[in-house]
């Protein structure tokens, strides 16, 4: 009978377990434990009553959305908050974490999603931090150099210990991280959306670090928003949403359906449908785009790109491989050093510069990566925020000024049509969730039916309700004959949304095939550029 | 030729004394800004430490006594800017120049107050001051060719502190680099974050940084007032605080590089007082004016982007917050 069934069947049973929390399965006290954490900011309640239960050498996950709660909940486990109400109890033994120190000395380590890591340090300097063993750091930096070569061993965790942190790569400075855990003698490993910065290879290389770990009896506590991790990596899973635990599965007896609609509390599709492409005319044309700053580093190397009307595509890359750079030149912030850009006719070069108000004179408009500094003024109303870069057309503005009624106006029916909550568009812009703030904005670009749209990251920081429906809008985009360009480092996004999928690594195209041709390893590859 | 040499010599001699407050402000400053917190505030630290100096030295005659007051009076400045930086996490640059404005204003006032000298403090007796120490054999030794002079003038007959000062350059880059304490200080100017989750209190770190620049700060003001000088003058630190923020600066954070750019900016300096009212063939009067905006205006140009913010401490004059 599984678990689900059970609990099901058993309501007042369940509850009990509830209470008492006692695992029918395991004599032995569960490694963590929590009893009815609550923790407010302000009026926000971000946990309210969680309790879960962590077996020792068992690998946790939790899901749910952003702002579900988990992070908080972790930061407390650490000791980076103190929880207004509940217990915490480590090994059985209640404790009270007044700092990092107190969970650092209980066994419990975190990897944080950004990383902890001191850039200009070296590995073993940055694994000492906190830890050196003597007021002279000479000794102990010679005692972790042996205790480093000795996890190295026995975790398969090989890293150079006289290497700079900042040279080293993003996966081998999460390494770093989980050695620095370990060093300290975690028995408990908390990650924070370990994988958010990994390329799908590194993800995996991962999952293999903490099977090792598990075996050795590690207990890991997995916080992700990707089902497919959780599925992949976990024994347990614990779903939050609104900053409650709403269900506990083994992860044998769930599936990616049933815990989105968990996070979620409503039925999500997870494949989104289209009908076939049918592509136009060749709208936006980049030859040759050259990038070069002011250091002389080439930040684009020889772009070529065709967007044509009716198709979308999907950039991929691991961030930081040009694709920001290639969205400022394509929607005219900043000027490409070499090369050839046709927008509709328009030809951009080196000696005829264009900027963003020509852009979206020629149809083309853009939702940038980063909406919190680029999209929107945070402490504008929202009214404001739905008329960023069109505030001098008609009716926004008459006579040289603004016309606040037409705004709001404006704005109330952006939101009733994108589905912007809450729907006052005299909320200051910073006070709307992520995934409300990008409704927003990308409401705000398409009203004016371009041509050409281009979205950095559309659903970075967003939910899951609202990815479906984001997504939605933008093949709405695309059928309508609009061709749509789509950066993102999430493959999942870039797989199910592209018709074409370009694959960019050091400033370069390296890649470009049909998505139907297109899986994650495929991708994976070519953005490590193990490729060529 | 002989001649030649001992002006040299006298001319090193007294870049020493005159890059003794810088070396003093720089290491302390130093401290500061390599845990995160700029110090602007250097000069008036040094003012005020001057003040105290000069006043407890003219008042009890002792000159240990006034090195003591100067070092309180230096700490409990630094302890106002720890206040505003770190517990409230004020912004650096504002109370570190509000510093330097209630140095200057508050010196003058009590100068005043107490001694009716125009904010002057008594010229002190040689017993109430620190007077050069000439070092054993300084005299029988004089003799040895080269190293005889050298040794009389250079090395021996140098005031306590400025041996001082010598010393806190290797004892600096001794904690910064080799100590746990250190390690912990460069961390958290670089990412305090990684500081704090690592179980360590940021705000404390910080402050015993900032206390350490007071105590160095303290000891530079101690020597302007009762050491280089026979008392306390109004403003008699002159931008030597300035000149010791430029020092690090330009040494990129690190205590050796800072130390010999105190030595270069002493050296400008004893070479504009050398050549005051000197006229040079085909030159005519010596500009020693420009020679002393030199420091000033090799810190722009530095500024100006020959070495750019690199080697900066990366959450230099950032507060440190957690979220929410």
């Amino acid at each position: 009978m599984g678990n689900r069934h059970h609990a099901a069947a058993h309501p007042s049973r369940r509850a009990l377990r509830a209470l008492f929390r006692v695992r029918p399965e395991s004599g032995a006290a569960p490694a963590i434990e929590l009893r009815g954490i609550d923790k407010s900011f302000g009026t926000v309640r971000a946990n309210r009553g969680v309790s879960l239960s962590v077996a020792k050498g068992s690998i946790t996950g939790i899901v749910g959305e952003n702002g579900a709660g988990k992070s908080t909940l972790m930061s407390i486990l650490y000791g980076l908050y103190e929880a207004d109400a509940g217990e915490i109890l480590v090994d059985g033994q209640a404790v009270r974490m007044r700092g990092p120190a107190d969970a650092i000395a209980r066994g419990i380590g975190m990897v944080h999603q950004h990383f902890m890591l001191v850039a200009p340090f070296t590995v073993l300097e940055n694994l000492v931090l906190g830890a050196e063993g003597g007021a002279v750091l000479r000794r102990g930096l010679a005692a972790a150099r042996a205790e480093l070569a000795r996890l190295a061993s026995e975790y398969g965790l090989s890293v150079d210990p006289d290497a700079v942190v900042g040279d080293l790569s993003v996966g081998e400075q999460q390494r770093v991280e989980i050695l620095k855990v370990l060093f300290r003698g975690a028995r408990v490993l908390i990650l924070d959306e370990p994988s958010a910065v990994l390329t799908p290879q590194e993800t995996d290389q991962l999952f293999r670090i903490l099977a090792t770990l598990k075996e050795r009896g590690v207990t890991v506590l997995l916080i992700t928003h990707k089902l497919r991790e959780i599925m992949a990596a976990t024994d347990t899973v614990f779903v939050m949403r609104q900053g409650e635990v709403v269900a506990e599965r083994r992860t044998a007896d769930t599936n990616p359906e049933e815990l989105a609609e968990l996070m979620v509390g409503r039925k999500v599709r997870l494949t989104l449908e289209k009908d076939a492409v049918a592509t136009g005319d060749v709208l936006l044309k980049a030859e040759k785009l050259d990038l070069t700053d002011s250091r002389g580093v080439k930040l684009l190397d020889g772009v070529d790109l065709e967007l044509r009307a009716g198709e979308i595509v999907g950039i991929a890359g691991v961030s930081g491989n040009g694709q920001t750079e290639l969205l400022q030149i394509l929607s005219g912030i900043r000027r490409p050093t070499g090369g050839r850009l046709q927008v509709r006719g328009r030809v951009i070069d080196t000696s005829h510069p264009t900027d963003p108000a020509e852009m979206r004179t020629l149809g083309l408009c853009h939702v940038p990566e980063d909406r919190q500094r680029q999209g929107m003024v945070a402490p504008f109303r929202a009214a404001e925020t739905s008329i960023l870069g069109y505030h001098k057309l008609k009716p926004f503005t008459r006579r040289g000024l603004l016309d606040h009624v037409a705004t709001t106006a404006h704005c109330g029916l952006l939101m009733e049509r994108f589905d912007v909550r809450p729907p006052i568009p005299a909320l200051r812009s910073s006070s709307f969730s992520g995934g409300n703030q990008q409704k927003l904005v990308l409401a705000r670009e398409m009203d004016r039916t371009p041509r050409i749209l281009l979205v950095g990251q559309p659903t970075r920081g967003v939910d899951i309700g609202a990815i479906e429906f984001i997504h939605r809008q933008l093949v709405a985009a695309r059928d309508a004959g609009c061709a749509v360009l789509v950066v993102s480092v999430e493959l999942d996004e870039i797989l199910s949304l592209s018709d074409r999928i370009v694959v960019m690594f050091g400033g370069r195209i390296v890649g470009e095939l049909p998505a139907a041709k297109a899986d994650e390893r495929t991708l994976g590859l070519m953005m490590a550029n193990a490729h060529a | 030729m002989s001649e030649g040499f001992d002006l040299i010599v006298l001319t090193l001699a007294a870049t020493l004394r005159v890059a003794t407050p810088l070396i003093l402000c720089a290491m302390g400053g130093l401290f500061s800004e390599r845990s995160g917190i700029i110090d602007v505030g250097l000069e008036g630290k040094m003012l005020m430490a001057a003040f105290a100096a000069g006043t407890v030295a003219a008042v009890t005659d002792s000159a240990w006594l006034a090195v003591a007051a100067a070092i309180l009076a230096s700490t409990a400045m630094a302890l106002l800017h720890g206040f505003a930086c770190i517990t409230w996490r004020g912004n650096q640059v504002v109370s570190g120049v509000a510093i330097n404005i209630i140095a200057a204003g508050l010196t003058v006032v009590l100068g005043t107050a107490f001694f009716a000298r125009g904010g002057q403090t008594p010229a002190l007796e040689p017993e109430a001051r620190l007077m050069p120490i000439t070092l054993p054999g300084a005299e029988s030794l004089v003799g040895v060719p080269v190293l005889g002079p050298i040794y009389r003038s250079l090395i021996s007959g140098q005031n306590v502190l400025v041996y001082v000062a010598l010393l806190s350059v290797p004892l600096t880059w001794w904690i910064v680099g080799k100590t746990r304490f250190g390690l912990r200080l460069r961390a958290v100017g670089e990412m305090p974050l990684a500081v704090d989750t690592a179980g360590i209190s940021v705000s404390w770190l910080r402050y015993r940084a900032v206390l350490l620049c007071g105590l160095l700060a303290g000891i530079a003001g101690a020597y302007l007032a009762i050491a280089q000088n026979a008392g306390f003058s109004r403003d008699m630190t002159a931008g030597q605080g300035f000149i010791a923020l430029a020092a690090i600066i330009f040494g990129k954070w690190r205590p050796l590089p800072a130390f010999g750019a105190c030595l270069m900016f002493g050296l400008l300096d004893a070479v504009a007082i050398r050549l005051q009212g000197v006229r040079m063939p085909g030159l005519g009067e010596v500009p020693v004016q420009l020679i002393q905006a030199l420091p000033y205006l090799l810190t722009i140009l530095l500024l100006a982007g020959f070495i750019g913010r690199a080697g900066a401490p990366r959450a230099i004059g950032v507060p440190y917050e957690k979220e929410h």
